[in-house]
């Protein structure tokens, strides 16, 4: 039980804490000036420019309450979510031992790093359509291009962890007589590790991204098959609702995505805290 | 004194526990390419004895760590060779140990994991090792921080716990560059008494550099003064002070301090030359020499 009462002090210290309000002052304050720049029409017989265009927050939350009751929406994200992973997952069990390999080998790494410094560059969306034709599934499509999001991110911070490693543990390490073998897994995989949290963490903000936009444009991946529209994940139903004219559900969609991608990297940097624990001030 | 709990297959063959004899036999080390290469060492030689502490000195940038490294193993000598204990030195070995200028612990293990990090890397978690180690974080003051990460250890801490994981692995020769360089007065002088008994407990061949003369002086068989780049020895003293030596007598004593008066007369007389070049670091060290004569 003590963890338990550490846990609700330490919420208790964050709820009366100056930077718990701020945040809460910040959020209320947004939400009052999209409120009222949403209505200016009506209320001043002026339309702000932009905010007028959006729907208000008030009518969004109506869109939300609604949506939350309908089950093809939480298919829409579950199918966005699964895809999300599926690429992520791919990304680091390729991007991993790929990036290790580069930073260990000289030879590798002058054989792969000038293809991949050239591949690098293009992004994830360029690969739709090429992907669609490559891929005997839409499905398969759409992960390809959210694991290309992540994959470049993880592979570059690999090799930037791993060069960075300081040359005298090698010695230390060599000169109390490490193998080889040793040396890999006691210096090189804990050392590189905080750089491979930060590539996950960054990577699947980019993944989020790069998924939404490859099911606008694919069409919703296996749409058909499943649950009909709504059926084709988050991107697919914003895309339907803006086809559709319903723009408060464009906004539910782009916040739920919003909430989707911030639990990610939030899940994602717990889990890496957990794996680092020595990087932990105090 | 306590018992110490030291393995026995170790007390067995390192018997008689001294470690090993180095000869450094006209070494020298050139970086660059052919015809624009910088002699770092030339023609140094220099023989180290069995369980001897030998403290090399000499002005900053002078190619003391050069040195080390070429003992280490990590790097060949031009020209010249170094041999230990009759075999010749070609590359890195589990019998020399270095103790690095700043720390290199490993960061993601506790202090107890740094410390067993040479024992299991060898495959000998065994529980005499273990007891080892129980002994030596004691000896060190670290055994109520053995669960620590370094970073949760002070400065002096860290070289404390550096000392105990390189003194585990029991190695022929010890090599320690700079170890105290950094430290505040206090923890420095705390730290070479820390020091100073675990190599009176711990006899080995060692290898100590630094810039500091007293701790030169406290700490040493047997002075090597190095000349300005390119090195070599430039004179060799001989500290006969009793073990184990207190700071405070040392500071009291004739002939510590004749010791000091030669060896700051003669790197003062290297730093002149660096200064010469243009170092400035020899530029303070001339300095603050200035003003200590003065005031003597």
């Amino acid at each position: 039980m003590n963890w338990l009462r550490t846990a609700g002090t330490k919420a208790a210290l964050f709820i009366t804490g100056e930077e718990f309000w701020r945040g809460i002052v910040a959020i209320v304050a947004f939400l009052i000036f999209w409120e009222v720049g949403s209505r200016s029409a009506s209320l001043f017989g002026i339309a702000f420019p932009w905010v007028s265009q959006v729907p208000p927050p008030s009518a969004v939350a109506l869109a939300m309450y609604y949506l939350i009751q309908d089950p093809s929406f939480w298919v829409s994200a579950y199918l966005s979510t699964l895809r999300v992973f599926e690429g992520f997952f791919a990304a680091m069990v390729v991007g991993i031992p790929l990036g290790l390999a580069m930073a260990v080998s000289r030879t590798f790494y002058g054989i792969s790093f000038p293809v991949f410094e050239i591949l690098r560059p293009i992004p994830p969306l360029a690969w739709v359509p090429a992907s669609i034709i490559f891929w005997p599934t839409q499905e398969l499509s759409i992960a390809f291009v959210t694991f290309l999001g992540a994959f470049f991110t993880i592979v570059i911070n690999v090799i930037g962890g791993a060069q960075s490693i300081d040359v005298r543990y090698f010695q230390a390490a060599r000169s109390m007589g490490s193998s080889t073998w040793d040396i890999f897994r006691r210096i090189i995989l804990p050392a590189v590790l905080p750089s491979i949290v930060v590539g996950a963490t960054v990577g699947v903000g980019i993944t989020w991204a790069v998924v939404v936009a490859a099911e606008m444009i694919s069409g919703g991946g296996s749409a058909g098959s499943v649950g009909g529209a709504a059926g084709g994940g988050l991107g697919f139903f914003i895309w339907n609702s803006y086809v559709g004219g319903s723009y408060t559900q464009i906004v539910a969609g782009m916040i739920s995505i919003g909430i989707a991608g911030y639990v990610s990297s939030a899940a994602l940097r717990k889990v890496g805290n957990l794996m680092t624990p020595w990087l932990a001030e105090g | 004194m306590q018992e110490i709990a030291q393995p026995n297959s170790l007390r067995a063959n390192a018997s008689p526990s001294l470690g090993s004899q180095i000869i450094v036999n006209k070494v020298s080390k050139s970086y660059g390419a052919e015809g624009f290469a910088k002699t770092v060492v030339q023609n140094c030689s220099f023989t180290i004895e069995r369980g001897n502490l030998t403290v090399m000195i000499g002005p900053s940038g002078c190619g003391k760590s050069t040195l080390i490294r070429l003992l280490a193993g990590f790097e060949r000598p031009t020209s010249g060779t170094i041999i230990i204990d009759d075999k010749l030195v070609t590359g890195p070995g589990v019998d020399r140990l270095v103790v690095f200028q700043e720390t290199a612990l490993f960061p993601w293990m506790s202090t107890y994991d740094n410390i067993m990090y040479g024992p299991r890397a060898r495959g000998e978690d065994t529980p005499e090792m273990r007891a080892f180690a129980e002994t030596l974080l004691q000896k060190v003051g670290l055994a109520a921080f053995r669960k620590k990460y370094p970073s949760q250890l002070s400065g002096g801490m860290q070289r404390r716990a550096e000392l105990a994981r390189s003194m585990i692995n029991q190695p022929n020769v010890m090599i320690l560059d700079e170890p105290f360089r950094g430290l505040d007065a206090m923890t420095k002088r705390l730290m070479q008494e820390y020091y100073a008994n675990l190599f009176d407990e711990f006899r080995r061949t060692t290898f100590f550099i630094t810039t500091d003369i007293d701790e030169a002086i406290y700490l040493a068989d047997r002075i090597l003064i190095m000349t300005n780049i390119p090195t070599q020895v430039r004179a060799s003293i001989e500290v006969n002070l009793p073990r184990p030596r207190n700071a405070e007598n040392i500071t009291e004593s004739d002939e510590a301090n004749a010791i000091k008066m030669q060896a700051l007369a003669l790197l003062h007389e290297e730093a002149m030359k660096s200064f010469a070049r243009g170092s400035k670091a020899a530029a303070d060290f001339i300095e603050a020499y200035s003003r200590r004569v003065n005031k003597e």
